[in-house]
């Protein structure tokens, strides 16, 4: 059981959750994740570790409320619990000096991402944040993103906030712009795969997070499988990141979609 | 035969119930059969499916043990249990003795009588099939009653605890290798904490065998019983990632046991594997046991097929194969490469499965998968066998038939050709030797690890075994801990 701490709407659909977990605050890193299930019912469902306070003993995980565990997960109040939580899950991210890093976050692909930048600024890296959502509203973490960025750029499908395009037009004028020795992509698959592939053209080494669907979390089942330079690999425990390029990304949103 | 079974077996009550009816007379009686729920019926729902012997058939079972000068089922039994003198108290009526005697060597009778292989162990032992050619003692079955009975009872004997001698000690896994260890940790006076990756306890006993062969409740009853005991339980946390091995050191425990299991699954590496509705067995037994999705209440989903092949031949596979007939399966098939009398999994579970309306296509394999444009499994592409020469497991090969392929409609696929060991311990402990199996070597005799302090036990040293061995070792694992714990 995991007590609530404090709960913030980003966007009317996205829920910032403080919540109590001193061990897994302790041994993340950038990149991991838990496994949540609320109620005795409930499902094991996989959200990224956005960000933890080892002082509280408390670690923070961004929510969009798209189905029914994600919904059960956003009405939960502060002081309530979560009935199971464990972690940290999956491979840290690889963090260096790589030199300029572009990261490309999508939708509520920010949350995941937010560490992830932290890190490699902290690690000396150039690093220009790509955001980009369907409209304003949807943009997320913009202050905590600036903190650590050395460049923002915001991007909205009908342009009411930023500049109006896809993640992959403001991905491709930095491209262009500078050199960028690595990009990392979280957000939906259909996005990756379009950032992949203009990455590609651009010879730009990438690195994608994969959000499969997944039930233990450690290895045990095989829900998680995808296709990565022809081997089937587990996303929870060889993952989630993986060389995106690599990534059999057509097997990928098709097996997403096995439950729906 | 050692002094102490002799000695036991010389008792007064004993010779008493030797002469109380003549051999030729206990060896006519027909062998006990096991009440079943039917077939029709039981395929329909998820409750077990033997009944249990009532205390008559028991007790008239009972009376075909010859009570052996040499009881050659004992060495058949991986833990030893005193098999006739459990036997002998069932004959006497002394029901709670009898589950007491299980009790000295094994730690989940109640789970052993239900799932033990006894037709390849105890059973297959017996002076019955070793000497008169007929079928033996039902050894298991009499195992489950004296355990159920006392349970039943509601006079659970809690075995007798040391005082408390503050060492803290680690079990990493709550299979049955982790509890056996828990439980004879706990009664010389160990202060133990049992730490389990998932968010509830059992192992396999929970997230792999299913309810109509071995009930949680029975498993429930185990734990609590340890609980009472006084052993400690950490769900949720995985050691090797929420906490580490210097946590475990720092936190001043003084011994660590590894029974993490074989939680990994094995795919084929096929054309057409990742299609959508084909799954491993772990996956699909844990949706069901673990997640409760074939209740409609719960929130985990999983496949319902019509037309269902579970490919493999051991234990996983009927349950997976009989699970799916219970979630309504009209065409449940189970599709081995090998021929029957190969498949590795228990004889009773073959025997149900079949009585359920399971289909057998043994000497055949998939060699690919195909599916619609949605991505959802369709066919799959079945190359026919044959048996050549023996391989190194003594089982014949099989050879495929050149040019014999046929193509079998599916609209599941539950792949169960095996597991390997759980890789998280191996992959963040130092100090453990691996092999390249992946399962950590040990000392066979102590189940101590290259590291003084860690001892391993069950599938994650043996790499796929049964609930009595994984039992055995945890068993071993606490007496040499305890004994290099006190050197
Ligand atoms: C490593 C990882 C990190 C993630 N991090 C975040 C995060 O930080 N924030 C966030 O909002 N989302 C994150 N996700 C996605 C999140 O897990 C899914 O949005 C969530 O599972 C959807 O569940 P639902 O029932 O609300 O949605 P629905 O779309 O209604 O799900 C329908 C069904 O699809 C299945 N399903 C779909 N996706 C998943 C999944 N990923 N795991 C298990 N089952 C699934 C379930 O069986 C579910 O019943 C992450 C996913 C992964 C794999
Ligand atoms: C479907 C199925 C049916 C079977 N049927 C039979 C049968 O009829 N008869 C029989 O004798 N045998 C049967 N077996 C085999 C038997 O169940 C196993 O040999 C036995 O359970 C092994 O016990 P174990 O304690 O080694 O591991 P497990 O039972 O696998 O338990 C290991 C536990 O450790 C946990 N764990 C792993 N890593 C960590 C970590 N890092 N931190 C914390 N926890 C961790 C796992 O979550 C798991 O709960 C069957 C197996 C399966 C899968
Ligand atoms: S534990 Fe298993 S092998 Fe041993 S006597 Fe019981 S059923 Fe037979
Ligand atoms: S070998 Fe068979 S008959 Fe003899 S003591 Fe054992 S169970 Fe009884
Ligand atoms: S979620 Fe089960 S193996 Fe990855």
């Amino acid at each position: 059981m995991n007590k609530i701490v404090s709960k913030e709407y980003l966007s009317e659909r996205v829920v910032r959750f403080e919540v109590e977990a001193p061990l897994i605050a302790r041994s993340r890193k950038a990149g991991h994740f838990v496994i949540v299930r609320v109620g005795k019912k409930g499902e094991r469902v996989p959200y990224t570790i956005a960000s933890a306070d080892t002082k509280k003993g408390t670690i923070t995980l961004v929510v969009q409320r798209v189905g029914k565990s994600s919904e059960k997960l956003c009405i939960l109040e502060p002081g309530e619990y979560i009935t199971d939580m464990v972690g940290p899950l999956g491979k840290a991210t690889h963090i260096e000096n790589f030199g300029t890093v572009v990261c490309a976050g999508g939708g509520v692909g920010v949350a995941p991402m937010l560490p992830i930048i932290e890190a490699m600024k902290n690690a000396g890296n150039r690093v220009i944040s790509v955001l980009a959502a369907r409209t304003k509203e949807l943009i997320i973490l913009e202050d905590q993103v600036r903190e650590y960025s050395d460049e923002v750029v915001i991007m909205t499908d009908d342009g009411s906030y930023g500049e109006k395009g896809l993640i992959t037009d403001g991905v491709e004028k930095v491209i262009n712009s500078e050199k960028v020795d690595l990009c990392v992509t979280i957000g939906p698959a259909i996005m990756m795969k379009f950032v992949s592939k203009l990455t590609e053209k651009y010879n730009v080494p990438t690195v994608a997070s994969l959000n499969t669907i997944m039930v233990d979390g450690t290895g045990m089942c095989g829900a998680c499988r995808v296709t990565v330079d022809g081997k089937t690999k587990f996303v929870c425990i060889d993952g989630p990141e993986f060389d995106a390029h690599k990534v059999d990304f057509d097997e990928m949103l098709m097996r997403l979609k096995a439950y729906n | 035969m050692n002094e102490y079974l002799k000695a036991e077996r010389s008792v007064a009550w004993r010779e008493e119930l030797r002469k109380s009816m003549k051999n030729k007379d206990r060896t006519a009686i027909p062998r006990v059969v096991m009440p079943e729920v039917d077939p029709f019926v039981r395929s329909h729902n998820y409750d077990e499916v033997n009944l249990g012997l009532t205390e008559e058939m028991a007790v008239n079972e009972s009376h075909r043990c010859l009570d052996c000068v040499d009881p050659t089922c004992i060495s058949g039994c991986p833990v030893e249990i005193n098999i006739p003198k459990f036997i002998k108290n069932i004959e006497r009526g002394e029901y709670l003795e009898a589950a007491k005697t299980l009790k000295e060597t094994s730690a989940l009778p109640a789970v052993c009588g239900r799932v033990c292989p006894q037709e390849r162990q105890c059973e297959n032992s017996c002076f019955y099939t070793q000497k008169l050619n007929k079928v033996p003692v039902a050894i298991g079955h009499l195992e489950r009653f004296a355990a159920d009975y006392e349970r039943n009872s509601g006079n659970i004997s809690v075995p007798e605890i040391a005082p408390s001698n503050g060492k803290k000690i680690a079990v990493i896994g709550s299979g049955p290798a982790g509890l056996a260890f828990a439980g004879d940790m706990v009664k010389l006076g160990y202060d133990v904490t049992v730490f389990e990756a998932l968010h509830e306890l059992g192992g396999v006993l929970r997230y792999g065998i299913p309810e109509f062969r071995l009930p949680n409740d029975i498993v429930d009853v185990e734990i609590d019983g340890l609980r009472k005991m006084g052993v400690k339980f950490e769900t949720n946390c995985i050691v090797g990632k929420t906490i580490s091995q210097e946590d475990l050191k720092e936190a001043g425990f003084k011994g660590i046991f590894v029974g993490s299991g074989a939680g990994l699954p094995n795919f084929m590496n096929i054309p057409g594997e990742n299609l959508i509705g084909i799954m491993s067995c772990n996956e699909y037994l844990t949706r069901v046991n673990l997640m409760g999705a074939g209740d409609p209440e719960s929130d985990t989903p999983v496949y319902k097929g019509k037309k269902v092949a579970v490919i493999g031949g051991g234990n996983t596979a009927m349950d997976a194969v009989r699970t799916a007939r219970r979630l309504g399966a009209e065409r449940a098939v189970i599709v081995y490469r090998r021929s029957e009398a190969e498949m590795p999994a228990r004889i009773e579970e073959i025997k149900h499965a079949k009585e359920e309306g399971i289909e057998f296509y043994t000497l055949h394999n998939p060699l690919r998968y195909e599916g619609d444009e949605r991505g959802r499994v369709q066919k799959m592409l079945l190359q026919r066998m044959e048996l050549g020469e023996p391989d190194q497991s003594g089982r014949r090969r099989p050879v495929a038939i050149e040019g014999a392929t046929d193509w079998m409609e599916v609209d599941e696929v539950i792949v169960s050709v095996g597991v390997s060991p759980n890789p998280l311990i191996p992959q963040s402990f130092t100090g453990l030797e691996i092999t390249s199996w992946g399962t950590i070597v040990v000392n066979n005799d102590t189940m101590q690890t290259a590291d003084d302090f860690i001892f391993a036990g069950g599938d994650i040293v043996r790499g796929g075994a049964t609930v009595i061995l994984a039992m055995g070792d945890g068993r071993r694992a606490a007496k040499s801990m305890h004994e290099h714990l006190n050197k």
